[in-house]
């Protein structure tokens, strides 16, 4: 072996690289750069970035309980929630304040597992940075809210995975309710068939 | 023979003193906020010590308040480039202290990650070690290139490139559709092409041969001895591959050998790393080829992925290991029957393995040490934890 | 084509003409010189700005990137935007730097590179200065960047840089023994250290007798480039600024423009090295058809673009081993060449073919035996099932 061969065979496979670069396909030696801003890589419709608030139809019309589920099991607690009251102090199935400090945020998806009620789910948006954190990037209820149709937009097979399961147990619900309903009716038109029952005697030795 | 003393202006011998240097914390090639503390004679190394901690993040605490789940996604965190591998090893931890069957295609899947993870973390960490050696980027873009392809197919299949958060207990989140599981085969078929221009650009490098060969040796007995473990035992010689002395998961079932150096210098390093890479591909192929049909989750962990707080470990302890692509990874997890672990540990391959960095370093020269840490393949985020 | 070959010496004729008409001679005497120094200084930093980019676009191809293409068309304005930011950068002066000797080195690097452009034959009658003794000019002033370098790294006050000017010192004085030597021959043959002279002895055979065509030339302008390229610190030789084992060597303190003119001096003296080493074996500005100026920039930018290509693939290899190579296998083998251009100035036809060709083959194989430090290792490596 002649030194200096392995050097040349290397350099060779640099000249090649920069030959192919001007007329191959990105695989085959080509350029490999995707000139970003112009151009983008097709998004994957699993890819997770930072979680957003589901409502359907119109944004009054939240999926979100505030039942606090997310961010108890948000694993670096980046969530915030605050349950909605009405003015006499009923807790209402709403939140008040829903914060997702998004520097925090480590995108993991486990907010999106938990909820119970198909409320938060991760994101494609991506394109955030701004110049000061504490302002930009701490969002609140309203800057996180999307509609039904923008998820059906990003992940098409998740959304209607889910709306059709959705639909299925409202479905199963209301004919659950329906039959509810009706045993109640039944019962009542049984218990009206029947002796209307006696008041409850007082316990005796009383 | 006798000594000759050699003077200067006629007085007896010259008086030098050694040079004192911290290589890093900022310092390019010290692979992340770590710093070596260097004595120097001239250029060459007197003195090494490793000084660590600067990314500590508590990570073991952090995960000791948490439900299991949720230390998942900090544990790809630890070993950024692994993140497979590494939530491979902390969901065998659990699953053994919980006792959890986990289903075939779930083993076959969280297997083809792990290989796919090895084959990203070699073959960037050979670009790393290239870099460190002075090329200017050539073999880390080319190698780049590859990984990209295979982040793509991680992005598709869990949702994140490098942060996957992918494997839960009982299984894994997602399943493998037939097309993903296609381009993997198609990242199959390409890949040995470009191992083999890759070693055409490097393998028979004089350059490299003489910057690499002889250079930071590590005898097997002092491999051993510190509990070095991966690429970096192996090519010391030292037949020790946690796939075959555990056989965990379903590792039997594939037919691969384990590659071993002979002097245990950076070359060898650089190199059972390439060769291990042929091995994780014949892995993969049996896998794709194989897969079977079947569930992804352990029927009695599906309700704890809507609520992790709910899963509650009898109180015991485990410990399980992976073949990570550094070394042995192992998570030590002790329950007391609560939602959080009450004790947590990490032995984290980079870690073990930096610990003999002085005995490497000594008596070589500036240049040398910087690429015999690259050739020891340490990530920060899992050093200091 | 006669016009178009000669096109800059008329010009500069017709103006010094148009300026005698109505100036004293001594006016014109005056001008002839200074257009002379304008064209050069004009033309050292353009070729710098226009290096970089083109450094940066040839690496960028060769690692399938595309390099800049942001600052106007195909990037063309990216030297400007770099000299902008060059420009606004502040200029930090580390505490207790030695001022003078810090401020003074960015300059003084400048000036050999452009002195060095006054003995280089751009073209046909197109030399700015046609000294008798251009060649030894040539190495004289280029070597003395060490100073500079060595002033920049001690003026710093930082260890790395001090490491970095050692290291060039060293270098330079180990690498400018086999380049005046390689250049032997050609003095020998051409039988004039004039560099116009040179070149003339280069014609023949339609242009195309150049000396690197001979065995000795062969030899001697590898030799010659090799040198050269360490004498410009450039890969594979970049250890005086190694970023990856003493961060940026004798410039690590540098910003802003100071920064900027040590790249100057870079660029401009492997332009110069390149052209000389196109002078010299490549037959300078001879060749057929084309005009002889644009022969000579042809054949220096193919020589840019193997320094680039070289820094594209090569790793760098250590200061001992640099050494080695300079002296126990560049050194003889220079040694050899000159027997090797005696014996074919002495011998004719086919026989001084074979005897300088064969004895070169032989003393490069023996030579290789010898150092056998530096060749690489036959490794096996063993599987274990």
């Amino acid at each position: 072996m002649i030194f200096g061969t392995g050097i040349l065979q290397g350099l060779m496979v640099t000249l090649k690289n920069f030959v192919t670069s001007y007329f191959k396909a990105p695989d085959e030696g080509g350029i490999f750069t995707v000139e970003y801003p112009e151009k983008r890589l097709p998004e994957k419709e699993r890819f997770r970035n930072f979680p957003f608030l589901l409502y359907d139809k119109n944004p009054e019309n939240l999926r979100c309980v505030a039942c606090d589920i997310c961010a108890k099991e948000c694993p670096p607690k980046c969530i915030y929630i605050v349950r909605e009251f009405d003015k006499d102090g009923k807790p209402l199935k709403r939140p008040a304040v829903f914060d997702i400090d998004f520097t925090v945020c480590m995108n993991c998806g486990i907010c999106e597992e938990a909820c119970p009620f198909d409320a938060i789910y991760m994101d494609h948006e991506f394109e955030i940075a701004s110049a000061d954190r504490h302002a930009k990037l701490l969002y609140h209820r309203d800057d996180l809210l999307k509609s039904n149709e923008y998820f059906h937009k990003i992940r098409p097979t998740d959304a209607s995975a889910i709306d059709a399961r959705r639909r299925e147990a409202e479905e199963k619900k209301k004919a659950a309710e329906a039959a509810a309903l009706a045993a109640q009716k039944a019962k009542e038109a049984a218990a009206a068939q029947a002796k209307p029952p006696e008041p409850p005697k007082p316990a005796a030795g009383a | 023979m006798t000594e000759k003393t050699f003077s200067l202006h006629g007085a007896g011998d010259m008086d030098t003193q050694t040079l004192e240097i911290n290589i890093g914390p900022q310092h390019p090639s010290t692979h992340g906020v770590f710093r070596m503390n260097v004595v120097l004679d001239g250029e060459t190394i007197v003195s090494l010590k490793p000084v660590m901690g600067y990314l500590h993040r508590n990570h073991e605490q952090i995960a000791e308040n948490m439900s299991y789940t949720g230390s998942m996604p900090y544990t790809d965190r630890l070993d950024y480039f692994n993140s497979m591998s590494n939530n491979f090893g902390y969901a065998m931890a659990v699953e053994k202290l919980a006792n959890i069957e986990v289903p075939e295609r779930a083993h076959y899947i969280r297997i083809i990650m792990a290989e796919l993870t090895r084959l990203v973390n070699h073959v960037s960490v050979i670009g790393f070690l290239l870099n460190d050696l002075g090329a200017f980027f050539t073999p880390v873009l080319y190698a780049f290139r590859e990984r990209e392809k295979i982040l793509d197919i991680f992005e598709e299949v869990a949702g994140a490139r490098m942060m996957c958060n992918y494997l839960r207990f009982g299984g894994v989140k997602y399943d493998l559709s037939p097309e993903v599981l296609a381009r993997i085969a198609g990242i199959l078929k390409k890949f040995p092409k470009f191992l083999e221009e890759f070693e055409t650009l490097l393998t028979k490098n004089e350059i490299l041969c003489m910057r690499c060969q002889n250079v930071g040796v590590l005898p097997a007995e002092l491999a051993v001895s510190a509990s070095v473990t991966g690429p970096m035992l192996r090519a010391s010689g030292v037949n020790y591959d946690i796939r075959k002395a555990d056989n965990y998961s379903l590792y039997e079932r594939f037919k691969f050998r384990v590659p071993l150096g002979q002097k245990g210098d950076v070359y060898d390093r650089y190199y059972v790393r390439i060769l291990e890479m042929r091995e994780s591909l014949k892995i993969l192929e049996q896998a794709v080829k194989e897969i079977p049909a079947g569930d992804i989750m352990s029927k009695k962990m599906v309700p704890f992925l809507k609520s992790p707080r709910n899963f509650k470990p009898p109180v015991g302890e485990a410990y399980a290991r992976v073949e990570a692509p550094k070394g042995e990874l192992g998570y030590y997890v002790v329950s007391d029957g609560t939602a959080q672990p009450w004790r947590y540990h990490v032995r984290a391959p980079s870690f073990i393995n930096l610990t003999i960095l002085e005995d490497l370093c000594i008596g070589q020269k500036v240049a040398d040490a910087i690429i015999i840490l690259g050739s020891v393949d340490i990530v920060l985020g899992e050093l200091d934890r | 084509m006669e016009t178009l070959d000669q096109i800059f010496v008329l010009s500069k004729k017709g103006i010094l003409d148009f300026l005698g008409t109505f100036l004293p001679e001594w006016v014109v005497t005056l001008a002839c010189v200074a257009i002379t120094i304008k064209a050069i200084a004009v033309l050292g930093p353009v070729t710098m700005m226009y290096l970089t980019l083109m450094e940066r676009k040839v690496i960028g191809r060769m690692q399938n990137r595309i390099g800049p293409n942001r600052v106007g068309k195909w990037g063309l304005l990216q030297p400007l935007a770099d000299g902008v930011k060059m420009l606004t950068k502040e200029d930090i002066v580390p505490h207790g730097a030695d001022a003078v000797s810090h401020f003074l080195a960015p300059i003084l690097i400048v000036i050999p590179s452009l002195l060095a452009f006054a003995v280089i034959p751009f073209g046909r009658g197109m030399t700015p200065v046609d000294l008798n003794v251009g060649v030894l000019f040539f190495i004289a002033v280029s070597s003395t960047t060490t100073i500079a370098i060595f002033m920049a790294s001690w003026g710093s006050r930082n260890k790395f840089s001090v490491l970095g000017g050692m290291r060039s010192a060293a270098q330079m004085i180990s690498y400018e023994v086999p380049m005046v030597l390689s250049v032997v021959p050609v003095i020998l043959i051409a039988g004039s250290l004039s560099t116009n002279d040179i070149v003339l002895a280069q014609a023949g055979w339609g242009g195309l007798k150049w000396f690197v065509f001979t065995p000795w030339g062969f030899f001697a302008f590898i030799i010659f480039f090799l040198c050269g390229v360490a004498e410009c610190n450039r890969s594979p030789f970049d250890l005086p600024e190694g970023e990856s084992e003493i961060v940026a060597g004798f410039h690590t303190e540098y910003s802003g423009m100071k920064f900027a003119l040590f790249y100057m001096a870079e660029f401009m003296n492997s332009f110069t090295v390149s052209g000389l080493a196109a002078t010299l074996f490549l037959g300078g500005w001879q060749g057929p058809f084309l005009p002889s100026w644009l022969w000579f920039f042809l054949k220096t930018y193919a020589l840019i673009f193997v320094m680039i290509w070289f820094r594209g693939t090569l790793p760098r290899i250590r200061v001992d081993q640099l050494m080695g190579l300079a002296w126990k296998f560049l050194m003889p083998l220079t040694l050899v060449n000159i027997l090797a251009a005696g014996l074919w100035y002495f011998t004719e036809g086919a026989a001084r073919w074979l005897i300088t060709a064969s004895i070169l083959a032989g003393s490069f194989w023996l030579l290789t035996k010898l150092n056998r430090g530096y060749t690489p290792e036959k490794r096996v490596y063993l599987f274990a099932e």
